[in-house]
């Protein structure tokens, strides 16, 4: 008998303007000892199907058709109660932020003790000891000194692990992880998906594993499940969904993972037919406003356009009017490295490694402790002639992380492209701006009508859009790209990226772009540095780097990589 | 609503060539309705209004006051600033009686110098929502101006400014409104007192309601300026000022007018309470406060209705504001309700 029996579950949303059906009739099944996988992009309705499991629905959503069958158990239909004392008992939960899902105010032990104690009636003692060995099954050194501590006594892999022991506390027979290593490093991840595919072998649990990671559900699951708009498009054995996708919107989702082992010509793109040469406009650069950039773009020779000079960052952690009591934290340390015309340059790291520190320092965000930032051989932080640095600020633009705050909301985006050349005086009259605007959001492939709108009515994608066209109107020859399709879904960040180097050999721009997925990195980058813990630990050509990595903590992100060998290879393009 | 989906399928763009990319982000932008007005009766306050009762009745209460009290001149049976038309045979009428010399019937009665209290009471109304409207005004653009310099700023311009609120903060309103009215009285010369009376009045309650609007201006400017969209009006290089005014100020005036909102009825306290106090308007010139303190003489004697009906004119309108304020609050933070 299977553990989990999903039937013909919907999921429903009445609202001010009709209807919105989140899950459509889904069918899943769970057997027990099985990882489960739910994939798709945000707003597929895969977070919607483990809300449903758990009766966590936020109203006004509810089960509209349907049933959900545990151990042969009907639950879609228990009141709170009964709800309660099951998610306790039988299926236990592991959420996206280990900060979030634990008290702060409590210790670790008393957090697993009083769980254990809840729901099986062991004595505090022995729930004591039980809360010791599950600490050191999931793998935390010195279990009875660790649950004496409190959450922030953690690191972020640690309190995921801490969690992790949490969900198995009661012994439950169905564990429901959303998206639990989303907020982790590549290198932690690796070991909580190794850690929960272990468990769950040991112990028989059935897992729902819910994330928009191609990798991790490549790794780590038996069994997937596709999803598209609320609706279950395929699903089956791992090795054969992601070996040989039969519906079109897998096939596309699964070309558009970004490929460690090759370098793509471009990627393909999800839209049936969709894929091939470039899809700019065509623009004369020679003879378009965007291409008459000033007279100082003559120089032809190799000399680095941006170069970066022993940068130091150090931020006050500790105020005070005595030096000596000052405490700092270095952020960049010594960081040097020069950009060629016409270059990518990548920087990669783990969080907290520095590497958007060195991009706010050249984008002229924050002053650096000591170290100089290079334009076209001329420092950037000496001259405090006005005129000289507003034409330096013009010839440095960036395109940032997060497309839902990087757009004034309360500005129409026609208005939000415009400023910058209005501000620079890079237009003689206003039908010009206009013409220009038009121009600009059609070559990031937005329609013109799209300048009336206010950001709120565009996606993700589409904003990472217009933040690109912002960041052109100056007429920048460098451009820094901070994790521009982080915050993205697999299939735009495809687009975006494609965008992206379609942009830069159009407008021949120097890029630094900066991000901590080597995948991605691969396709983008001509060389690449390496910073971990402020330091540039490496820095060569892209396919030396990617075939013979040199320092020690470049292969170890080398070798914590997603292997996608099993993934199918139909729709990409490998370049020359 | 009709949602067009701009740049998918074969919908006419007019840029042909942006036609391709536009097409292969496959992605529609969400429509809205043209005109403001059309986006006002769309959007998710409007329907909020429509579906709280309560609101409405407030919103109509203060309607009907604001409008009473613009068409004081047209609507009021008499001029109560105007002697000539005042007979002071006609005093201490009750409401809805005949008076015993003169006949003459008043629907709210009269006060002592037989002036209608219907028209007091449209006149009071109009002096008290302008002083209020005016203090809260004077007081947000105080406010602002300081919470953006000390919330973008930081540094020492944001200790000075907080910390003079911060002191403000530890005397009553009420008490620095009557120190700064006493102040400025003194200095203005003695024949001129009554006529800038209603502007020192708007001055000293906005002098002491600015800290509410600075501090929360500072706050939200300190969430949004470290949000991507100010940095990256740095990386375009547009200066200080016109970041905080064009991109910063529209993003948090959200809770400035909640508090406004809420303001504008304290205001109206206020106002009232200094005039009853006996520093605000002259009796020539009464609001709300100046009538409920001509009135309270008479309370004893009987003569309820002279301070009865300003009394709840005031309770009304500041009890409307109120409700309309706390509406505003949840329409626009709905995760607090």
């Amino acid at each position: 008998m299977a553990l989990l029996e999903i039937n013909g579950l919907s999921v429903s949303y009445p609202g001010r303007k009709g209807e919105f059906i989140a899950v459509d009739h889904a069918d899943v099944t769970i057997e027990p000892g099985q990882i489960v996988g739910v994939v798709g992009e945000s707003g597929a309705g895969k977070s919607t199907i483990g809300n449903a499991i758990m009766g966590l629905l936020e109203p006004p959503g509810q089960i509209s058709t349907g049933s959900i069958t545990l151990k042969g158990a009907r639950i879609d239909a228990l009141d709170a109660d009964a709800m309660r004392g099951l998610r306790g008992r039988d299926i236990s939960i592991i959420m996206q932020d280990p900060l979030t899902a634990l008290n702060p105010l409590y210790t670790v032990e008393r957090q697993l003790v009083e769980t254990i104690e809840f729901h099986s009636k062991l004595s505090e003692n022995a729930g004591r000891q039980k809360a010791i060995e599950l600490l050191d099954a999931v793998g935390i050194p010195d279990p009875s000194v660790r649950i004496k501590h409190y959450p922030h006594q953690f690191s972020g892999g640690m309190r995921q692990r801490v969690v992790i022991a949490l969900a198995l506390s009661t012994e439950p027979s169905l564990i429901i992880a959303d998206e639990p290593t989303t907020a982790l490093d590549v290198s932690i991840q690796a070991q909580i998906l190794d850690l929960i595919k272990g468990l769950v072998r040991e112990r028989q649990v059935g897992v729902m594993l819910i994330t928009h990671d191609m990798g991790v559900i490549a790794e780590t699951t038996d069994h997937v499940v596709v999803m598209k708009d609320g609706v279950i498009v395929e699903q089956g054995l791992t090795p054969q969904v992601l070996g040989s996708p039969s519906h079109p919107y897998s096939r596309g989702l699964i070309a558009s993972v970004p490929r460690a082992d090759v370098r793509v010509h471009r990627f393909a793109s999800l839209q049936a037919g969709g894929k091939g040469g470039s899809s700019l406009p065509k623009i004369d650069v020679a003879t378009h406003w965007i291409g008459q950039v000033g007279a100082q773009n003559e120089t032809t020779s190799d000399a680095p356009v941006v170069e970066v000079r022993n940068l130091d960052v150090k931020f006050q952690t500790v105020r005070s009017l005595l030096p000596s009591k000052r405490r700092y934290m270095t952020a960049a340390n010594k960081v040097s490295f020069g950009i060629k015309p016409g270059e990518v340059f990548g920087i990669v790291g783990e969080s907290g490694s520095g590497k958007s520190t060195v991009a706010k320092v050249i984008a002229g965000l924050l002053e650096p402790s000591s170290g100089h930032v290079l334009l076209d051989g001329r420092d950037l932080s000496a001259p405090r002639d006005e005129v000289e640095r507003q034409v330096q600020r013009q010839a440095i633009q960036m395109v940032f992380q997060d497309p839902y705050s990087s757009l004034n909301p309360r500005m129409r985006v026609r208005d939000i492209v415009a400023e910058p050349i209005l501000l620079h005086n890079l237009a003689t009259s206003k039908d010009e701006v206009e013409s220009i605007v038009t121009d600009l959001l059609g070559l990031v492939g937005l329609p013109k009508e799209a300048g009336e709108r206010y950001p709120h009515a565009f996606s993700g994608g589409q904003r990472q859009r217009i933040s690109i066209a912002r960041a052109l109107a100056t007429r920048p020859r460098f451009l820094i790209c901070d994790e521009p399709t982080s915050a993205l879904d697999v299939s735009i960040q495809a687009q975006v990226l494609n965008l992206l180097k379609d942009l830069q050999e159009t407008l021949d721009l120097t890029m630094l772009f900066i991000s901590h997925d080597l995948p991605v990195m691969r396709q983008m980058c001509d060389r690449i540095g390496v910073m971990y813990h402020g330091t540039m630990v490496e820095l060569a050509e892209t396919e030396k780097l990617f075939t013979q990595p040199q320092h020690e903590h470049t292969q170890t992100l080398m070798s914590l990589m997603p292997k996608l060998d099993i993934l199918s290879s139909e729709g990409v393009e490998v370049a020359a | 609503m009709s949602d067009e989906t701009l740049g998918s399928g074969q919908s006419s763009v007019p840029q042909s060539s942006a036609r391709q990319t536009a097409n292969d982000t496959g992605e529609v932008i969400r429509s809205e309705p043209a005109t403001a007005l059309a986006r006002f009766f769309d959007s998710d306050i409007w329907y909020s209004f429509t579906r709280s009762p309560v609101t409405i009745v407030a919103a109509l209460l203060v309607l009907i006051i604001l409008v009473a009290s613009a068409f004081a001149p047209w609507l009021s049976p008499q001029d109560p600033f105007n002697p000539a038309t005042l007979n002071l045979l006609d005093g201490f009428t009750p409401p809805m009686e005949a008076n015993q010399f003169t006949g003459s019937v008043y629907w709210l009665g009269t006060d002592d110098q037989g002036r209608d209290i219907f028209s007091t009471i449209l006149y009071g109304s109009r002096i008290s929502l302008f002083v209020g409207v005016s203090a809260v005004l004077l007081a947000m653009i105080i406010g602002i101006v300081l919470g953006l310099v000390a919330g973008y700023r930081g540094g020492w311009a944001d200790t000075i400014i907080m910390r003079i609120a911060d002191v403000q903060l530890t005397f009553p309103s009420i008490l620095i409104a009557l120190l700064v009215f006493g102040i400025v009285r003194g200095i203005v010369p003695p024949d001129m007192r009554n006529d800038v009376a209603i502007w020192i009045l708007i001055v000293s309650i906005a002098l002491s309601d600015w800290v509410q609007y600075a501090r929360t201006v500072r706050g939200a400017t300190l969430v949004e300026r470290n949000k991507e969209y100010v940095q990256a009006a740095r990386v375009i290089g547009v200066k200080p000022f016109p970041i905080m005014m064009k991109h910063v100020l529209p993003n948090v005036m959200g809770p400035v007018l909640v508090i406004a909102t809420i303001g504008l009825a304290l205001a109206i306290i206020a106002e009232a309470t200094l005039s009853f106090l006996g520093v605000g308007m002259p009796k020539t010139t009464p609001s709300l406060g100046t009538l409920i303190n001509t009135g309270q003489d008479f309370l004893f004697s009987g003569e309820w209705w002279i301070l009865l009906f300003p009394a709840l004119t005031l309770l009304i309108l500041a009890l409307s504001v109120n409700l309309l304020g706390d509406w505003l609050r949840d329409a626009l933070n709905p995760k607090l309700r």
